[in-house]
């Protein structure tokens, strides 16, 4: 059982008066197994969120933990849970090295475990089995990342994190640089992957249609805190908060014309 | 301005390429007499002591400091010996000198410059520190100091350049090494705790090697130019050794009697600075560092672009403010053109709301940039008519990226473009203001002050916030959603007929959308511009457009009405699966996604809708 607990959670940007609270006392649960939409626009303070967790910022407070143990002050061998969590980054062509083949990538992911057997034989198999997992040929193994699709590169990076065999993903935007027609199959895949390894999912999106057909609960943030949070359909179906509604709002549908309520005609002369 | 989206990806950077653009480097006018001078260079190094060392040596005190002669084609020195075998065998200490000391230089540099990008904080801090005395120094005078402590002779001599050389390559190499530490593929290599060195040696260093062996190649010609000039100073090699600079220091004194030595050595000089500057020029183009000639599109265009596919338009309009016909842009991909617009015809009316839709590589955003006559070299664009509020902008079958006169005037005041980044659309060292009253000063006839006020009240209009205020700050002081109005303000400048928006609110969110497309449906409404709305999103483009063509590969494949589009009405393959991929607000929650195969082939034949 691996959850991911957020407590309090502070990320301050910068010192003194130049500093800037990105996150402000954000409080979330994913549970084990469990997919959570994280929305908000911008500057909301999801992407910050997501790289506190990881490790890549250090919170100015609060507690991140992963299956009950603290991932920012774990030291000496409990250090190892942070490779636990793993993210995929939106756009993979600068998530994954452009002078690495994308076997190397994932190579390289598995190497840093070392559970896998040590052998090189034994990882190059292993390397094609993650490749498969992500429904991309093994014979791709010795291509470089621009000579895949958006698509193709996108799923490499998903089995790269999936080398470091983590317990929670946090996925940020991970289709928003790709096209529509490829959208569906990454999400189709990381619902795959999910349920197959029962991983415990973080989803970062300003899509709200993909997080309501996706996530199971959503969080939605604004300036930095969490303002609505809870079961998908009930807060983009019924949202509680006027920030959440004025999203759900936004969003453009096939059928209906623009709406323009907050702005009066008649100034453009 | 950013580079078209649409341009399909450029041809894959393989191993196998790589190899390939080295070797056609090699086999261009500049990479051939690269290696030929480089092979020069490299021969008289290796054979110089061993061929003319002993010559160099026989002393004929019988013919001192004498002119050039059948026997010494340079003449003697004071010593009596042969200057040109002097001078052949000083090719090795000079040449070696001057790689030596970059070696060091870039090693040393390198090292420097991505400590601090690994190391912690407070010693970082105490290397950039460091780095920025010494690059406060002049590297030259750095030099003389450290031979002069050293100890003179050839070997502090390569020390000291190597030394002086190295906080200017540590700077290059901090440089491009954190704008690579910063990308997300090393921020994946952190979370999946690779360790730092690994980091650096497996992730930075590749990424950085590039432009560094090019810098250091060119460095090498100055190394020498400072071990030659430390030499000459007598800083350097002292005899009985003998570098280039010290034979030209011999040389001087008999300068006005006999000055063949002296031109020979500066000759050799040059020759192996132009030798450096030549390979780290070729390896520039070998490593794609450098832009294609523009000998290579000149002898690529002769090619012809490929056939139309599609004349015709799917639908006409009378009295349109937009006709265009076959129109084509074609592009060179290496030693081929690719034609990412495959003869695309279409009719906008005037006050008619009309979007393109399509994924990236459709084509979709170059059609627009194409109409605006936007594209320059390398790209090409035909066509048979693109005729824009009655005037046409073909000329010899091409629409030319310059356009002046009255073209210009016509195309500047009534047509406006918002393009889809507005962090690179406007400039950033210029304040809005001055920048939307550009187009009044240039085409409208407007004085610099009144221009400013209609600038002012343009962007009043398009509800910037006090604008008088605002007109005097920079881009950077608004929001995204800001800067797009702000382009559209410069649109309203003039009286414009059609207004082209690509992709206009991709990169914004989706409640500062909303007040974008709200603002441009009331340009539209109240001033009856036409819109030519290009976006990836079918859903938005049918939520705001009475009239969506739909691009792919290059072509437009459907023509349909927005009802029709709404009801279900798409007939082409393609149009239904983008329709069908979109993810909508009414799913069932838990559904598989919707998906177009990939590879998957739809025809590139069009659907005739409307009739």
């Amino acid at each position: 059982m691996t959850d991911l607990v957020l407590e309090n959670v502070h990320v301050r940007y910068g010192s003194g008066a130049s500093a800037h609270d990105a996150v402000r006392d954000v409080s979330l649960t994913v549970g084990s197994g469990r997919i959570v939409g994280l929305v908000g626009e911008s500057g909301s303070g999801k992407s910050t969120l997501a790289r506190a967790v990881v490790g890549l910022h250090e919170p100015h407070a609060g507690r991140i933990l992963v299956g009950g143990t603290d991932v920012v002050r774990a030291r000496g061998r409990e250090a190892a849970i942070r490779r636990d969590v793993q993210m995929v980054f939106q756009d993979a062509s600068s998530s994954l090295d452009p002078r690495m083949t994308v076997g190397a990538s994932v190579e390289e992911a598995l190497a840093v475990r070392g559970t896998v057997a040590r052998g090189r034989a034994a990882r190059r198999a292993e390397v094609a089995r993650l490749l498969e997992t992500v429904e991309l040929d093994p014979a791709r193994a010795g291509d470089l990342p621009s000579q895949l699709s958006g698509g193709q590169r996108q799923r490499v990076a998903v089995a790269r994190a999936l080398a470091a065999s983590p317990r929670v993903l946090l996925a940020d935007e991970i289709t928003s640089a790709l096209d529509v027609s490829v959208q569906g199959t990454v999400l189709n895949l990381l619902r795959k992957v999910q349920r197959e390894l029962d991983l415990t999912v973080l989803f970062i999106s300003h899509n709200l249609a993909v997080v309501r057909q996706l996530c199971d609960e959503v969080a939605v943030m604004k300036d930095g805190r969490l303002v609505e949070a809870g079961p998908t359909t009930r807060v983009i179906d019924a949202p509680e908060h006027p920030y959440t509604r004025d999203l759900v709002d936004a969003v453009p549908r096939l059928a209906a014309p623009v709406d323009t309520p907050t702005l009066h005609r008649g100034a453009v002369s | 301005m950013t580079m078209p989206r649409d341009l399909p990806a450029a041809a894959p950077a393989g191993p196998r390429r790589r190899r390939g653009a080295l070797l056609s480097t090699l086999r261009s006018p500049l990479g051939i007499v690269a290696s030929l001078f480089l092979l020069t260079l490299v021969v008289l190094a290796v054979v110089g002591p061993l061929h003319w060392g002993e010559t160099a040596k026989v002393a004929e005190l019988t013919r001192l400091s004498e002119g050039p002669s059948a026997d010494h084609l340079l003449g003697t020195d004071a010593g009596g010996r042969d200057v040109l075998a002097r001078m052949l065998t000083a090719t090795r200490l000079s040449v070696l000198t001057a790689v030596l000391a970059t070696l060091i230089g870039v090693t040393l540099g390198v090292v420097l410059g991505l400590i601090p990008i690994v190391a912690p904080r407070w010693i970082a801090r105490a290397v950039n520190a460091a780095l920025g005395v010494a690059l406060a120094f002049p590297s030259l005078l750095l030099a003389i100091v450290v031979s002069v402590v050293l100890g003179v002779g050839a070997v502090s001599l390569t020390l000291a350049i190597g030394l002086a050389m190295a906080p200017a390559y540590a700077r290059l190499a901090q440089t491009l090494g954190s704008s690579v530490a910063g990308r997300d593929f090393v921020a994946a290599a952190r979370i999946l705790g690779v360790g730092r060195f690994r980091i650096l040696t497996r992730h930075v260093l590749p990424n950085v090697r590039d432009p560094l062996i090019v810098n250091a190649s060119i460095g090498a010609g100055t190394a020498l130019v400072a071990a030659t000039g430390l030499s000459f100073l007598g800083l350097g090699v002292q005899a009985p050794r003998y570098d280039w600079g010290r034979m030209l220091n011999e040389s001087l004194e008999g300068i006005f009697v006999n000055a063949a030595p002296s031109l020979g050595l500066a000759g050799a000089i040059v020759f192996a600075g132009v030798t450096f500057a030549l390979v780290g020029e070729t390896l520039s183009r070998a490593f794609g560092l450098h832009q294609p000639s523009r000998r290579l599109w000149r002898r690529l265009r002769r090619r012809p672009a490929s056939p139309g596919e599609q004349a015709a338009p799917l639908s006409v309009v009378d009295d349109p403010v937009l006709r265009v016909r076959d129109l084509k842009v074609s592009a060179p991909r290496g030693d081929w053109w690719a034609t990412p617009v495959r003869g695309v015809s279409f009719d906008i009316g005037r006050g008619e709301v009309v979007g393109v839709v399509g994924e990236s590589g459709s084509g979709k955003s170059l059609t627009c940039m194409a109409v605006a006559a936007l594209l320059e070299e390398p790209l090409e664009v035909t066509a048979d008519s693109v005729c824009f509020d009655g005037t046409e902008l073909v000329a010899g079958g091409r629409v030319s990226g310059q356009t002046s006169g009255e073209l210009a005037r016509r195309l500047g005041t009534r047509m406006g473009f918002v393009f889809q980044d507005p962090s690179t659309s406007l400039n950033p060292a210029l304040h809005v203001g001055t920048q939307v009253a550009e187009v009044g000063l240039l085409h409208g006839g407007l004085s610099r002050s009144a221009a400013h006020e209609r600038a002012v009240d343009r962007l009043d209009a398009v509800r910037i916030p006090d604008a008088a205020r605002r007109a005097h700050q920079y881009p950077h002081e608004f929001s995204g959603g800001m800067r797009q109005r702000a382009m559209m303000a410069m649109a309203l400048m003039g009286e414009p007929a059609l207004l082209i928006a690509d992709e206009p609110t991709t990169a914004l969110d989706v409640t500062v959308q909303r007040e974008v497309m709200a603002l441009l449906a009331e340009i539209n409404e109240v001033k009856g511009t036409a819109v030519l709305f290009v976006s990836h999103d079918i859903t938005l483009v049918a939520s705001f457009c009475t009239r969506v063509l739909v691009m792919y590969r290059g072509a437009i494949v459907e023509d349909l009405s927005t009802a029709d589009l709404a009801a279900g009405r798409a007939q082409h393959p393609y149009t239904r699966a983008l329709v069908e991929a979109v993810p909508h607000l009414d799913a069932e929650p838990g559904a598989e996604f919707a998906t177009i195969a990939e590879g998957a082939d739809f025809p590139t034949e069009p659907v005739r809708s409307r009739s």
